[in-house]
């Protein structure tokens, strides 16, 4: 039997082109409302995606990787992406949802409640990207610490390896700390115990007792473990020091392979670095990130994005690899991708919500055609879904 | 200027937390973490067309003898998420969340607001708190704690950091013409430079301006400082005061200090929270009210709660006996850990005096005394007694309304929304339908334009 295949797609604005708010079905001045997001993820449900991802920021957008900008043809503002995550969980069912949070300027303390209650929330479909904010401008807006220009450093240079690295021990801590605090209360802690008067037994609170160089939390959590027990980790990574964090803290990476070939040896790496840190044994599933330009011709995709480069002023380029297509052309890639190994793909539709229609609509349906893909939900639980048992809590007595 | 005939009563419902208020071990007691309580509960005050719901934060588990406290309802679920998942399941009722400006950074929390604001449609609250205490510093990287008098400057700069942020945009900068290609009006908004002894950030804002502007602003405090921080600035303050004479005296006191910051008594809105229990008639409702103060108050309930002020270890002590002999231990309190009400009993000796005069004039036991002096139930009656001293209080001007506190999870609303709201809508004193679509609308606050 076929390992299953995973697909997810990343919300971003009016989707990742940069020209793509002004596309015809695109609503720009809706992108700051409920009901946009409602309908985005609605119509990924309808095509039984295992989930969506939401990203986020501490800073304004920009073309630019490492500044802001001062563009005013671009989409710029946005939501805090936890709570567009929760705002959309009561009305969905089974789709996982999985925000983006800053590790470098937040309390994992704050976060692991706030995931612990998206689980809650959603009924076991939570799951969390940790993102490293690596920008001069995100720390000014917090105020706590300076980071270093990276933009002005070489990326070989030791300094330059060594400020990356720091924010990635960091980052790596406070998925530790995230997990320890979902543990710190066991299954059942909460006991309800009329003839005693005990609310909770007080022997399965846990202690975290984490000290590390840039926090220390002591825990238990204020909120009970949640429904999945762990709400998913994930992590985007496109090189050695992130592929180390997925090997070491996710239970999913997102990585950016050219084609099978290099999504094999990325995977190679981020097995090597699961190894090392002693999981081998875990599931750890990697779907590969793929832009997506989607028609029922190659013709009319090609041209509707070279229509939208010309809006954007320049050839669009990203850190993932771009498909212009075809579904059955896109459906051919999954299954070339997959065969190297990769759990499935998370595309990150060029524009809202032509290219995520074109998903559920004709991809999915085709992935469902070659026997590929699933016809119904399976699971209740966003790692039922994805096939990854219910962990067991490290505090509970065996 | 001419008083109102009949002032609105304003109604918020708190949805019962850790505090012995709640009776977890009534079987008609359900789930205080479950997505499905919040929506039960929501959609409750909705029904009785409230103001607002109202979430109380504590970000460590209380101790006490150095055990987490196991007596009350223990954990709760992450503001921010339980309100914008609320969100989803309301169309009016204001979302009012308490959040700390020790543990948190202006930015953060300025983007959380503005983005419940924006899913929302213009509901959300935010009742600022100081906390300082080490104890609850431990989970965080901030750390450490503040000592007494930075608090209100910390709160103070925190806030004002906070709005100069969610002012950053003025609220016409996004343009989204889909054919001229201009998304924005101008290249930078949102910009904003702040520097103080407590924060030195500068940038610019992430989130553009939501539907009310700023979230509506509440402050809980009863200190002299904590009234004029809630007069310079606040929309909103939590009181204790639920009865008339130390409402009236409250009400006019905090009115009073708004003059000189330029605004009117209609611009902050007095709001004790009270708790209510409500029966076909007046004796049902008084034999069920003390039925209730027994399950809230259990024999160790009342040890615990008399170690707070005694500061001691008094688990050898027999609830149903006398007081303690022993007098409390004086300094700083380290039996009850993150607790709020500690820091109310300041002078433990004199409350020991007090309460063991009270005692023995009525012959009390440990648990009697407790249920006595610990008793919050500002509303017993049937329907219309309750809705009687309601109005009584909001008429003379010793609240502007109440915040509500049920003494059940999820379903303890209900009562109070089926049988006393009908009657405050009768009187013409309470809404029969939401007129605005804001929380600033319910609250009868002027909106807030742009800043340009």
């Amino acid at each position: 039997m076929p390992t299953p295949l995973h697909l997810a797609v990343a919300l971003d604005g009016a989707g990742w082109h940069p020209a793509a708010w002004r596309e015809p079905d695109a609503r720009p001045t809706e992108l700051l409302t409920p009901g946009y997001w409602v309908d985005l993820v609605t119509e990924a449900e309808r095509g039984l995606l295992d989930l969506v991802t939401f990203e986020d920021a501490f800073a304004l957008q920009s073309g630019d990787r490492w500044a802001p900008d001062e563009r005013t043809d671009q989409v710029r503002g946005r939501l805090d992406a936890v709570q567009v995550a929760a705002r959309v969980a009561p009305l969905t069912r089974s789709i996982g949802l999985v925000p983006t949070a800053v590790v470098t300027h937040t309390e994992p303390f704050h976060l692991s409640k706030a995931i612990a209650t998206l689980d809650f929330v959603s009924t076991g479909r939570a799951g969390v990207r940790v993102r490293v904010g690596a920008l001069p401008a995100e720390a000014a807006h917090i105020g706590r610490r300076q980071l270093p220009d990276l933009r002005e450093l070489d990326p070989a240079d030791p300094v330059a390896q060594a400020g990356l690295r720091e924010l990635f021990d960091e980052a790596a801590d406070w998925v530790e700390v995230l997990r320890r605090l979902w543990d710190s209360w066991e299954d059942g802690a909460e006991v309800r115990d009329v003839a005693t008067g005990r609310f909770v037994d007080v022997g399965k609170l846990h202690y975290v007792d984490f000290a590390g160089p840039h926090f220390s939390v002591r825990g238990p959590s204020i909120t009970p473990r949640p429904p999945q027990g762990q709400p998913l980790v994930a992590a985007l990574a496109h090189q050695a020091v992130p592929y180390e964090l997925v090997g070491r803290s996710a239970d999913l990476g997102f990585v950016t392979p050219t084609d099978a070939a290099d999504a094999a040896r990325i995977l190679a790496e981020i097995r090597t670095a699961q190894a090392a840190a002693g999981r081998a044994e875990e599931t750890v599933h990697v779907l590969g990130d793929l832009v997506v330009f989607l028609d029922e011709d190659e013709a009319t995709a090609r041209s509707r994005k070279d229509r939208l480069d010309e809006r954007a002023g320049s050839e669009y380029t990203s850190d993932a690899a771009v498909f212009v297509g075809t579904p059955s052309g896109l459906a051919d890639l999954v299954a070339d991708w997959t065969q190297a190994g990769l759990s499935g793909l998370r595309l990150r539709p060029a524009t809202l919500p032509h290219d995520l229609r074109q998903v559920t609509t004709a991809l999915v349906p085709e992935l469902q055609r070659r026997g590929l893909f699933r016809t119904a939900y399976e699971a209740s639980t966003l790692r039922g879904l994805l096939g990854l048992p219910r962990p067991a809590n490290r505090y509970a007595a065996v | 200027m001419t008083k109102q005939v009949h002032k609105q009563v304003h109604l918020a419902a708190h949805f019962p937390g850790v505090n012995n208020t709640t009776v977890w071990s009534d079987p008609a007691a359900g789930s205080h973490i479950e997505f499905e309580s919040f929506r039960r509960f929501a959609q409750a005050a909705e029904r009785g067309k409230f103001d607002f719901m109202f979430l109380a934060e504590g970000l460590r588990l209380r101790e006490q003898n150095g055990a987490i406290y196991d007596l009350d309802v223990v954990g709760r679920p992450d503001t921010f998420t339980v309100l914008a998942a609320v969100a989803a399941v309301t169309e009016h009722l204001g979302l009012a969340g308490t959040i700390n400006s020790t543990f948190n950074e202006p930015y953060e929390v300025a983007r959380e607001f503005a983005t419940l604001d924006h899913l929302s449609g213009g509901r959300a609250a935010w009742n600022v708190v100081t906390s300082w205490d080490a104890f609850t510093g431990e989970n965080f990287r901030r750390g450490g704690f503040l000592p007494q008098d930075q608090r209100y400057e910390r709160a103070r700069t925190f806030l004002a950091t906070a709005m100069e942020l969610l002012d950053s945009w003025r609220g016409d900068e996004i343009v989204a013409d889909k054919e001229t290609g201009e998304f924005l009006r101008t290249p930078t908004p949102g910009r904003f430079a702040h520097s103080d002894a407590h924060f030195d950030i500068s940038g610019q804002f992430d989130v553009p301006r939501s539907p009310q502007g700023r979230p509506v602003v509440f402050q809980a405090g009863d200190s002299d400082e904590g009234r004029e921080f809630a007069a310079s600035g606040a929309d909103a303050i939590f009181s204790r005061h639920g009865t008339k004479e130390a409402g009236q005296a409250f009400y006019a006191d905090v009115k009073g200090r708004l003059a000189k910051y330029g605004r009117t008594p209609e611009e902050l809105l007095i709001l004790p929270a009270a708790t209510f229990v409500v029966a076909d008639t007046d004796a049902e409702a008084a034999e069920l009210a003390a039925e209730v103060r027994k399950q809230q108050v259990s024999g160790q309930t009342a040890l615990r709660k008399l170690e707070e002020v005694w500061n001691r270890d008094l688990s050898g002590y027999d609830p149903d006996g006398p007081l303690p002999e022993v007098d409390p231990l004086v300094g700083e309190n380290t039996v009850a850990k993150g607790r709020a009400s500690v820091r109310m009993n300041r002078d433990p000796l004199a409350v020991a005096v007090a309460w063991r005069e009270q005692a023995e004039a009525k012959g009390l036991s440990i648990r009697e005394l407790m249920i006595e002096v610990s008793s919050r139930q500002n509303f017993i009656g049937s329907p219309a007694t309750v809705a009687d001293q309601i109005d009584d209080l909001v008429q003379s001007d010793a609240s502007d309304g109440f915040i509500l506190v049920p003494h059940i999870t999820p379903g303890g609303l209900d009562v109070f929304v089926d049988t006393v709201v009908p009657l405050l809508q009768e009187r013409g004193v309470h809404r029969t339908d939401y007129t605005g679509t804001t929380l600033r609308d319910h609250l009868g606050l002027a909106p807030l334009g742009g800043t340009a």
